[in-house]
């Protein structure tokens, strides 16, 4: 089950339009996703969930995937969390 | 008849039938031993109209004020398709085997809850949108109308207790003749949002208008804040005259918009915008405005949900600017505390917000706040006829202590070799009566004056604007707050400085030529008010206003001031 440690560097954390975006994101595959935050774990593709990890600029989440697109799925979220979602703002 | 007084706070006349706002309460009783898949279908119809709605609502926000405006509709669209929340509800339903409606009920509120306890505004707020969701679905499946306007199908005099911001996103402009409001002041949203619009309303006309019933006939007087229900024939025909006159006033000041107010005498009077973001530059420009007598920086603090920085503030400033090619931009410094908060500064409650640490008081407080504004403001100037004000000054050390920061900033920038204007005006609001009874020495010490007439009359005449029980004491119009108008515009004009003005009163067609008699230089007002307040400075002879103004200097209350300059002068009388 592929899984990566990433850092979040958005100025906003994973709040406002940053988690809408990453969450649209995942939503686009069929696998399974989950963000983990410290001692909690959302589902990617749920809005309320991600927003309730509280994760704020410069903190680190684990992203897991599993199912048949799971390795694609996890590269194209990691980069767009690298890229600041698309937004270098 | 019935006749009813609130608070004047959108010009014009409307004379139509009662469209009553009532929002249809949600009442939801739980039943037990359902059958789970016939609840679950309801509820996957009802998500499936209630998904047609948002993304109805969103297209029609994004069109009328664009993308920024409809984000949070995107975001509730994102909430019902959340695969978390489905989950919640179909476990609450499998293991009640309850009624959808009490399931859903359920799942909202365990959702909205865990997000109140979170430790973040931001979140806190999210509560809102998913209890807003969670209620349209409620609504759907009791079958209670999607919005209280639904039946609105004529236009109408909208007659509510209060209206949110979210009330009024929706309601077709073209069905709206007025509003008739229960509660709220001169600033309150619905106020703001009628004069932005040019629809007359009245608000803080008191909970009795509430009796009223839908269809009955009503006169909103949103020039002197009258409310006539099932109004005689003589009422109608003589408000009927007064709108003919208000349309036609409208119609002539709008075709000279973009023409110079010249007195009869030939005087050149300046007049210019109060916005808040670019896109009220836009509109000031084609509003008729030579400039902007007052930028309120507050939108670029209270949007995000942390302090924004010198840059964004920087191409805020600097984009609103370019709007005005030569024309003179006055930004005033952050004016925060009093009835404005910014959520995530944590500041601490105070017993008095209106006497305590709020606009440049903070400021000093906060210099991490202070001088990104300020380095920003001086960038954005840089080639440009941008000026400085500081609101609610009180004392003479506070000008110099705000001048000093400004220098450093400037020897910041210089030492950093980033381009900034070297020289930029100076200017104090004077809003505070401390400031206006000291503005002969005050004046030595600025290039300009700005007077806020809102808080001076709430200041002067220790009575709170936004409370509707004294509105009427707090009035601008009271002789001894156009006293200390009269004291602060002479001070200053002794200095050879200029005065202007960016309160409400500015931009009333009745304080126009008193203002112009007491020797204001510089009107600044809400763009919508722009074209009519030129046509009234036109109409005038600088001799003649100054008459007025030695003349209402003499009377006793507001009521006096407003009559006499409504009967001398027929164009100001609407």
């Amino acid at each position: 089950m592929p899984e990566k440690k990433l850092t979040i560097t958005h100025p906003l954390g994973l709040h406002a339009r940053p988690a809408s975006i990453f969450v649209r994101a995942a939503a686009k595959f069929k696998c399974n996703i989950t963000i983990t935050h410290g001692a909690r774990t959302s589902s990617a593709k749920s809005i309320l969930g991600v927003l309730s990890l509280g994760v704020q600029k410069d903190s680190e989440v684990i992203l897991k995937t599993e199912g048949e697109d799971a390795d694609v799925a996890l590269q194209s979220l990691e980069e767009l969390i690298k890229e600041d979602f698309g937004d270098a703002k | 008849m019935k006749e009813l007084k609130g608070i004047a706070a959108s010009l014009g006349f409307a004379i139509g039938s009662v469209f009553l706002y009532e929002r249809e309460e949600i009442r939801i009783e739980e039943c037990q031993d359902k059958d789970v898949s016939a609840e679950w279908q309801k509820f996957e119809d009802a998500l499936k109209t209630a998904k047609e709605q948002i993304s109805h609502i969103y297209e029609h926000v994004k069109n009328e004020s664009g993308e920024d405006h409809a984000e949070i509709f995107s975001a509730q669209l994102m909430i019902l398709d959340d695969p978390d929340l489905m989950d919640s509800v179909k476990q609450v339903l499998n293991a009640k085997r309850n009624n959808i409606e009490a399931a859903l009920y359920e799942a909202i509120e365990q959702f909205a809850m865990a997000m109140e306890m979170l430790d973040d505004e931001y979140l806190k707020a999210r509560a809102l949108d998913i209890r807003d969701v969670g209620n349209r679905i409620l609504r759907i499946l009791l079958g209670i109308a999607e919005s209280p306007t639904a039946g609105l199908n004529e236009p109408s005099v909208i007659l509510a207790d209060d209206l949110t911001p979210s009330d009024t996103v929706l309601i077709d402009k073209n069905m709206i003749l007025g509003f008739c409001i229960a509660k709220g002041g001169a600033t309150s949203h619905t106020a703001i949002l009628a004069r932005g619009l040019g629809i007359p309303a009245v608000v803080g006309a008191g909970d009795e208008i509430m009796k009223v019933k839908k269809g009955e006939r009503i006169i909103v007087d949103g020039s002197e804040g009258f409310v006539f229900i099932n109004p005689s024939d003589d009422k109608v025909s003589y408000y009927t005259e007064k709108q003919k006159h208000f349309n036609q006033v409208m119609k002539e000041s709008l075709s000279k918009a973009h023409e110079p107010a010249i007195t009869q005498d030939g005087q050149h009077v300046e007049v210019v915008a109060n916005i808040g973001n670019v896109e009220n530059a836009k509109a000031a420009m084609e509003a008729g405005a030579e400039g902007v007598g007052l930028l309120r920086t507050e939108f670029l603090y209270l949007e995000g949900t942390a302090l924004p920085t010198e840059e964004e503030q920087y191409k805020s400033y600097r984009a609103i600017v370019d709007v005005f090619g030569d024309y003179p931009v006055i930004l005033r410094t952050l004016d925060i505390g009093g009835d404005k908060e910014l959520s995530y500064l944590s500041l601490p409650k105070e017993a008095n917000p209106f006497l305590g640490v709020r606009a440049i008081r903070l400021c000093f407080n906060r210099p991490d706040i202070f001088k990104p504004q300020l380095r920003a403001a001086l960038r954005a100037a840089e080639g440009k006829n941008l000026k400085i004000m500081f609101p609610m000054v009180a004392t003479v050390d506070e000008i110099r202590q705000a001048r000093a920061i400004l220098t450093e900033c400037q020897n910041e920038l210089k030492a950093e070799k980033v381009s900034h204007a070297a020289k930029v005006d100076i200017g104090i609001m004077i809003e505070i009566p401390a400031a206006a009874i000291m503005s002969d020495v005050l004046a030595k010490e600025v290039d300009f004056f700005s007077i806020g007439t809102n808080d001076l009359s709430q200041y002067t005449l220790a009575a709170d604007r936004t409370n509707a029980g004294v509105a009427n004491i707090a009035s601008s119009f009271q002789p001894p707050v156009l006293r200390l108008v009269k004291m602060v515009i002479d001070a200053a004009h002794k200095e050879g400085k200029w005065v202007g003005m960016c309160g409400e009163l500015a931009g009333e067609p009745v304080a126009i030529p008193i203002l112009l008699g007491l020797g204001l230089d510089e009107f600044s007002m809400n763009p919508p008010a722009i074209p009519i307040a030129k046509q009234i400075i036109r109409s005038v002879s600088k001799e003649q206003a100054k008459e007025i103004a030695e003349l209402v200097l003499t009377l006793e209350n507001s009521d006096q001031v407003q009559s006499y300059v409504r009967d001398l002068l027929p164009i100001v009388n609407f």
